[in-house]
């Protein structure tokens, strides 16, 4: 910026300027030559630089003349909104459906017809407002030159002389020795994020005699109310209808059907569609809800063709016929809850599921 | 003084004395950008980000990621009383009880699905105009990354309030877990911290969602927008703009002007669609349970793509040696995901090897250009549409009214065709543009004048082309190439293109290149080969064939389909 000569930047160095007439004694020059408006030489100095290469103003007065009127309103625009912003803010109060509703049109509105005006004032004024320029910048090749490859590649390799790292294969195992653990290190430091899963996977709450309880209605059943076929309800284990690890893996479906519908099948043939007779109480089955693929709650159930779709992929399981898999990702029947009453009359789980239920996992076997 | 003289001898003297920036911000300020619409698409997904963060800040000041069981007491009546989680009832809180709460978190939404449109949308614009090419394949790369990341934070994000909605999501995640063999198991008991759903997933998702990923997106954008930075934009073909040089206006002010309004755009429509369109309305789904979902679940939609692979993949299962191993899981979540961003990943290197072209690319193709790159990339969007649909195949059936499980089998078929004819269709369409084009060329433009000559003929005037309009079109001569066996007679093949491998890479050259040929007059070859331009401006069509290269690294005689001097 300076074309004095002189370094530019330095401290308390000797400076052309006239020094001025306020100046105190004992403090520097104000050395103008070192400011960004140059030395005060005025027009010597601009004569160095290159040719202006925007143009000061634009190609139409006019035009500019009116978008400017136009950006300026839609500042004011932008500032009103904003104010109406805070207003809102400060007005209308939350607490209930609609005044969230109001709240939320007006602070939403506000805030958005705020930035859509300020953008369009922007691009207006960028459009009409300053003169049009195209510019072109040359591109010089990624790659360095050889002078420059050259002198990297010697400091390069004087750099790994100089270490050593290259001359002492020792020094250089050792320490890749040395970082492999340190970066399994953090690896093992996330093993207590978890318990081992052990057999957790295989088992679920149920157990001889826990009640089945109607989900959401948390009431156990008996055969005699749960009489009209071809209803189908949500039960989980009783005690356990608010905690939702068990649920996670015991909740259950219990169907009832006409007589003569369910297709009976000795306990062997569990994967061949068959019901498994003395596990089911009145006509009543009850199958896990957790579907065997990915582990959604299949929870629709057709009447008409005793069909289980899970919602999520829509696997689809033949509920007489031991839940088989009819269509759809899931490749394994929904495991079947042994059913029993027990004194009082109500339904109770014979026993806990006799396979893991839910999605497949390597260790199920 | 004037008003930049006061800036100037001020703040700028007093920054300059302490960083010596004059020089380096003067070139700063003239760096040029080149314009055309589609470069800001990257500029959507960046200012979505920032949208995010600002968001999602004031949105943690209110919520609680915490799955200790609390009784919901507060403004959203119909679930008094409900026993929910910290983190649900506090996005409740944030809802209902908070002002301007609904509004921050609808815009939080509606941005992270506009931020991942936007990356799509611009990692298209990416491939269709080759702007991936030599040197920018790194930040092709590490584009792909945010791009998986941004899949990852956005389901993280979702799952956050615990809603019966996001809970199935993460009920999915644990079963897609569950099926990674030998691992898999214990992968879910670290995540979950023992069985689903336990207490410390949303405290989990929630500092990864919060932190980690935006520390990580926060690195990879800056390190993206340096070497964007540094390499210069990409332009578009026009008039004046070559490999070697960038057309168009400088940062400061226009740039820095246009930019700016660009961002109050991006916030502008996310706030309007915050209020008005409502998004995510957790309130209607209820507290996560295990026993509950409701029906016609549908994940955000850039999550579509892997709930319809989850769909569509058949039920097979092996059971071998005591073990499980639950294909019908594994696959869908890994292969076409995985194939879509490995191919991605290397197709930079694949073009490169196959076509032996190591050159620096500054000027983008026009997507006809490259007919059989913008076929590949429509089979792609076809594939991911095909999967994108099955995902919402419920919806779908319900609203065409056709069978559930015949949407499912119709995608089982479509995964293959659709892909196919996507790419014989582009490819069709673009060699027609590119026909077009040379007809233009050729003949000129129409200009709707009508004259009648002395014979008394009747035709319709043209005038030609533009030097404007002509280098928009990005024509340049493209050489019909003999056929494999001419040229196996006319010339030695160089050792790279001997050998099985070589006769592979020189079919696929010659698939790769395919394009309507012109010679360097303009003129059409007619319909017969393929063609390379050599760049070379006179000479007859076989004195060029001769030249031309069979495939071979073509760096070494500087000729290819995009030789940086062209026709001037």
């Amino acid at each position: 910026m300076s074309d004095t000569g002189v370094p530019e930047g330095l401290p308390d160095e000797p400076t052309d300027a006239p020094a001025s007439p306020q100046r105190v004694i004992g403090t520097p020059s104000p050395a103008q030559a070192r400011t960004l408006l140059g030395d005060g030489a005025g027009d010597g100095d601009r004569a160095q630089l290159a040719p202006r290469e925007l143009p000061a103003d634009p190609g139409n007065p006019q035009r500019a003349k009116r978008a400017e009127r136009i950006v300026a309103g839609l500042f004011i625009f932008s500032l009103l909104a904003s104010i109406g912003f805070i207003a809102a803010y400060v007005g209308l109060e939350v607490g209930s459906v609609d005044a969230v509703l109001r709240s939320n049109l007006a602070l939403g509105l506000s805030m958005g017809l705020a930035f859509l005006s300020l953008a369009v004032g922007a691009v207006i004024w960028v459009r009409y407002i300053m003169p049009d320029v195209e510019l072109t910048e040359q591109r010089h090749p990624l790659a360095s030159d050889s002078a420059d490859r050259k002198a990297f590649k010697q400091t390069f390799e004087e750099g790994a002389d100089a270490s050593q790292f290259t001359k002492r294969p020792l020094l250089r195992r050792t320490l890749i020795a040395a970082t492999v653990p340190l970066a399994v290190a953090p690896i093992v430091l996330l093993r207590d994020m978890g318990p081992l899963p052990g057999t957790t996977l295989r088992h679920t709450v149920w157990r001889p005699g826990l009640r089945l309880l109607a989900y959401g209605s948390n009431r156990p059943i008996t055969p005699a109310e749960f009489s009209s076929p071809g209803g189908m309800i949500t039960v989980v284990p009783d005690g356990y209808q608010d905690n939702p690890d068990a649920l996670a893996a015991a909740t259950a479906i219990i169907i009832k059907f006409q007589p003569g519908v369910l297709v009976f099948g000795k306990p062997s043939q569990i994967q061949g569609g068959y019901v498994t007779p003395n596990w089911t109480v009145d006509n009543i089955v009850c199958y896990s809800k957790i579907c065997t693929h990915v582990g959604c709650p299949a929870a629709l159930y057709e009447q008409t063709t005793h069909h289980i779709l899970c919602p999520c992929h829509q696997s689809t399981f033949d509920a007489p016929r031991g839940a088989q898999v009819l269509f759809g990702p899931a490749p394994r029947p929904l495991p079947q809850l042994p059913l029993t009453t027990d004194a009082q009359g109500f339904l109770v789980a014979l026993k806990d599921f006799q396979e893991p239920v839910g999605p497949s996992f390597w260790e199920r076997g | 003084m004037t008003l930049t003289e006061k800036l100037l001898d001020g703040t700028g003297s007093w920054l300059d004395d302490r960083f010596h920036g004059a020089k380096g911000f003067r070139t700063l300020f003239r760096k040029i950008f080149p314009d055309h619409w589609t470069f800001l698409l990257g500029e959507i997904a960046l200012y979505s980000f920032i949208i995010l963060l600002l968001t999602g800040t004031f949105l943690s000041l209110f919520f609680q990621p915490s799955m200790t069981e609390v009784t919901y007491h507060g403004a959203y009546t119909p679930l008094n009383g409900v026993r929910m989680s910290e983190a649900y009832a506090s996005t409740l809180n944030i809802s209902f009880d908070v002002r301007g709460g609904l509004l921050m978190r609808q815009i939080h939404h509606w941005a992270a699905d506009l931020f991942v449109a936007a990356i799509m949308a611009h990692m298209l614009r990416i491939f269709f105009t080759g702007a991936y090419r030599k040197p920018r394949e790194v930040n092709w790369l590490i584009g792909i990354v945010m791009f998986t990341l941004a899949l990852l934070e956005g389901l993280f994000g979702y799952s956050l309030p615990d809603d019966l909605l996001s809970g199935t999501g993460l009920r999915i995640l644990e079963g897609v877990l569950l099926s990674i063999p030998i691992v898999g198991t214990y992968l879910t008991f670290f995540l979950f911290g023992g069985p689903f759903p336990g207490n410390d997933i949303i405290p989990r998702l929630y500092i990864i969602h919060v932190l980690l990923l935006p520390g990580i997106f926060l690195a990879l954008i800056t390190a993206h927008l340096f070497i964007m930075f540094w390499q210069k934009h990409t332009q578009m073909p026009g008039e004046g703009r070559t490999n070697t040089n960038v057309v168009g206006q400088p940062t400061y002010p226009y740039f820095m002007a246009k930019t700016g309004a660009f961002f109050f755009f991006t916030f502008a429509c996310v706030a309007l669609a915050g209020t008005f369109a409502q998004i995510n309305p957790i309130w209607l789904y209820g507290p996560y349970t295990p026993a509950g979902i409701s029906a016609g679940s549908q994940p955000d939609f850039y999550m579509g793509f892997l709930e319809g692979t989850l769909r569509v993949f058949p039920n097979w299962t092996w059971d071998i040696f005591g073990h499980t191993v639950a294909w019908n899981v594994l696959i869908p979540a890994l292969v076409p995901l995985g194939l879509v961003f490995t191919g991605a990943a290397f197709w930079p290197f694949i073009e490169q090897w196959i076509t032996g072209d190591r050159r620096e690319h500054h000027v983008n193709d026009r997507p006809r250009n490259a007919p059989t790159r913008t076929a590949i990339g429509m089979a792609v969007v076809a594939f991911w549409a095909v999967f994108w649909l099955e995902g919402a195949n419920d919806v779908i059936a319900d609203h065409l009214d056709i069978s559930l499980y015949l949407t499912t089998e119709i995608a089982r078929y479509a995964v293959f065709i659709a892909p196919a004819v996507a790419y014989f269709v582009t490819k069709r369409i673009c060699l027609g543009l590119q026909r077009k084009d040379l007809h233009l060329l050729q003949h000129g433009v129409e200009t709707g004048i009508i004259r009648q000559l002395p014979s008394g003929e009747y035709i319709e005037e043209t005038r030609p082309l533009t030097d404007e309009e002509l280098a928009a079109l990005d024509v340049k001569p493209r050489p019909s190439l003999p056929a494999p066996a001419a040229q196996a007679a006319l010339e030695v093949p160089p050792p790279q293109m001997r050998g099985g491998l070589g006769r592979v890479r020189e079919q696929l050259d010659r698939v790769l290149t395919e394009s309507v040929p012109i010679d360097a007059h303009g003129d059409g070859y007619g319909a017969h080969g393929n063609g390379h331009g050599n760049g070379h401006p006179d000479g007859d069509a076989e004195a060029e064939h001769a030249a031309l290269p069979t495939g071979g690294d073509q760096q070494a005689d500087g000729s290819g389909d995009d030789a940086g001097g062209g026709p001037a």
